[in-house]
């Protein structure tokens, strides 16, 4: 097992998000973690990434459980051992691009832990193979992209942390079909190439057509879990989540 | 007014300037990345002119009169990179003390202009109890010389002090724009909260922006002093808010506008006062330039709230 989350518990002040979640994640696999708003998604990623309780402007506190990867509780290192040390990495919910710096500067500041130069130019090259459009204006400021291109930019700028476990916060939030659709897609190919994907979505059609497992959550607690196939023909699941 | 007279002038208020820029500079840097006003910079400036004073003493000091004496050119470079070390030593000190402990609880920001307030006074009074209230006399690191050119006539130091200034400025938006740790400082500025997922270290960065804004305010600390040779506890204070002001006119976070505000601020003063020797400008005496000055800043502002180079930002969470 790759990543393993045991009773995970947070708090927002007096309120507690995760009521003792747990769930696990296998290499190579793409599992999807669905729910409606404010069950507690975000929260579970960024937990996973350290941010709660390490950015204080989030404002979360881990008050109990585990968070295991590779054998290690990833709860005893600082948010950027869990990218440079630890290799994963995180599409934040709003993509969260740097508004202020180049297309290719956001990409590069993703490496800023790697020293393997070389690599690194490879990896750009690939990122660029994946969405042409990002080449097209990497000396463009990041906040003049559209949503779509800066959807495209923050899965790219994961990819160039290189990380082997990759987490994505509705990736689909406010992009046409058809972009969803295209970002999907690059998932897919992005996982056959050897990343594993934690996916979190509210768009659990899509979710479910792509991902292997999934998790449903539900104000802090996993409420169902199976294969996706297994999700996808739930009538609980099909009802609350799939529009019949 | 003459062309001879007005260069003159000129690099007057470019001197100033480069002192206002550097110090401004530092405001703007830590504004960027903890949108904090730091304003224990002011004294930043004060304590890297006194730790330059103590170098230089000793090292001049060392073997004087005998063949052993060091070459003035080497006390000066040493003078001035001991005190940029161990000035930055004391801003990151002041960072990792003062500044984490109230970040980390998450602390209103309020609660941390106070802390640097407090500072700022902490480290003038510890000055005027460990050094006693009367002023040093800055020593002479390089003979002064005058040069006249075309009825202009200008010092050594002030060629050196501009100069240094803008190598130092170059320098610095080069490190900002081509390294990682200064394209971090950027992006810290814009979204805090995504820089730790690109595997970056925030408190480094931090760390390394009280580093670079420490050490540029020692050097302005050491070039005021070789310029005027008067050190006191309380130097830092007007020449620390007015840098700041120059930063907020500039656009506060943005290093141009510390650069730039820095600057016309230098030029402002300067000109304010040559034109009081303009016939029919008797009225400006040189006790009006702090008003005038400061008017023609608050029209600014008026114009343009932002600063010159500063955008509207976004609330960010
Ligand atoms: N900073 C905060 N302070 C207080 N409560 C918070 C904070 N952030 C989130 N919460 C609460 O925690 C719960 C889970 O929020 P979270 O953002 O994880 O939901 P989500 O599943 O990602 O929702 P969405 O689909 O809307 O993004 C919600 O009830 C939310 O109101
Ligand atoms: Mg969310």
């Amino acid at each position: 097992m790759l990543l393993e989350v045991k009773d995970l518990r947070v708090n927002y002040g007096n309120i507690e998000a995760l009521h003792g979640i747990s769930f696990s994640v296998d290499e190579g696999e793409i599992v999807t973690l669905i729910g409606a708003n404010g069950a507690g998604k975000s929260t579970t990623l960024m937990t996973i990434s350290r941010q709660i309780p390490h950015v204080a402007e989030l404002g979360g506190k881990v008050i109990g459980g585990s968070i295991i990867y590779q054998g290690e509780d990833l709860l005893q290192y600082e948010p950027h051992q869990v990218v440079s040390k630890f290799g994963i990495s995180q599409v934040p919910e709003g993509r969260r691009i740097f508004g202020n710096l180049s297309v290719l500067e956001n990409l590069m500041l993703a490496t800023y832990a790697r020293k393997d130069k070389a690599q690194v130019r490879k990896d750009l090259k690939r990122v660029f193979e994946i969405f042409p459009r990002l080449e097209e204006r990497k000396h463009q400021r990041g906040e003049t992209l559209s949503g779509g291109e800066q959807q495209m930019l923050a899965v790219g700028r994961a990819l160039m942390t290189r990380g082997r476990l990759m987490l994505l916060d509705e990736p689909s939030m406010g992009l046409a079909p058809v972009l969803v659709r295209d970002i999907f897609e690059t998932l897919k190919e992005i996982n056959a190439q050897g990343t594993t994907i934690l996916l979190v979505e509210q768009n659990a059609n899509m979710a479910l057509k792509l991902a292997h497992r999934g998790y449903v959550l539900e104000t802090g607690n996993i409420v169902l879990e199976g294969t996706a196939a297994e999700l996808a023909a739930n009538p609980e699941v099909k009802k609350a989540y799939l529009g019949g | 007014m003459t062309l001879g007279i007005f260069l003159q002038h000129l690099l007057n208020a470019m001197q100033w300037g480069s002192f206002y820029a550097l110090i401004a500079l530092g405001y703007t840097m830590v504004y960027g990345v903890l949108l904090l006003i730091n304003f224990a910079h002011g004294d930043i400036f004060m304590v890297g002119a006194y730790i330059g004073f103590f170098i230089a003493t000793f090292l001049l000091g060392l073997g004087a009169g005998t063949a052993l004496a060091l070459p003035s050119w080497v006390i000066l470079a040493l003078t001035i990179l001991g005190s940029m070390i161990l000035t930055a030593g004391v801003g990151v000190t002041i960072e990792r003390v003062a500044y984490r402990p109230l970040r980390e609880r998450g602390a209103n920001r309020l609660y941390l202009v106070i802390t640097a307030l407090m500072i700022g006074l902490f480290l003038e009074y510890l000055n005027l109890s460990t050094l006693g209230a009367a002023d040093r006399g800055f020593p002479e690191l390089i003979p002064t010389q005058v040069y006249t050119v075309g009825g202009v006539s200008f010092t050594n130091i002030k060629l050196i002090v501009i100069g240094l200034s803008v190598v130092v400025m170059i320098g610095l938006e080069m490190f900002l724009r081509r390294t990682k740790i200064g394209i971090a400082m950027r992006a810290i500025s814009y979204d805090k909260v995504a820089v730790p997922l690109m595997g970056v270290p925030v408190n480094t960065i931090i760390a390394a922006t009280f580093v670079i804004g420490s050490s540029l305010a020692a050097l302005a600390g050491i070039m005021y002093g070789s310029a005027y040779h008067v050190l006191s506890f309380d130097m830092g204070i007007l020449i620390g808010w007015k840098a700041f002001i120059a930063a907020v006119v500039g656009g506060i976070g943005e290093i141009r506008g510390a650069m730039v505000g820095g600057f016309l601020l230098g030029f402002i003063e300067i000109f304010v006062v040559a034109l009081g020797q303009v016939p029919g400008f008797e009225w400006l005496s040189s006790t009006y330039r702090d008003l005038v000055s400061f008017t023609i800043l608050l029209v600014i502002l008026t114009i343009r709230p932002t600063g010159i180079f500063g955008v509207a930002r976004r609330q960010k969470i």
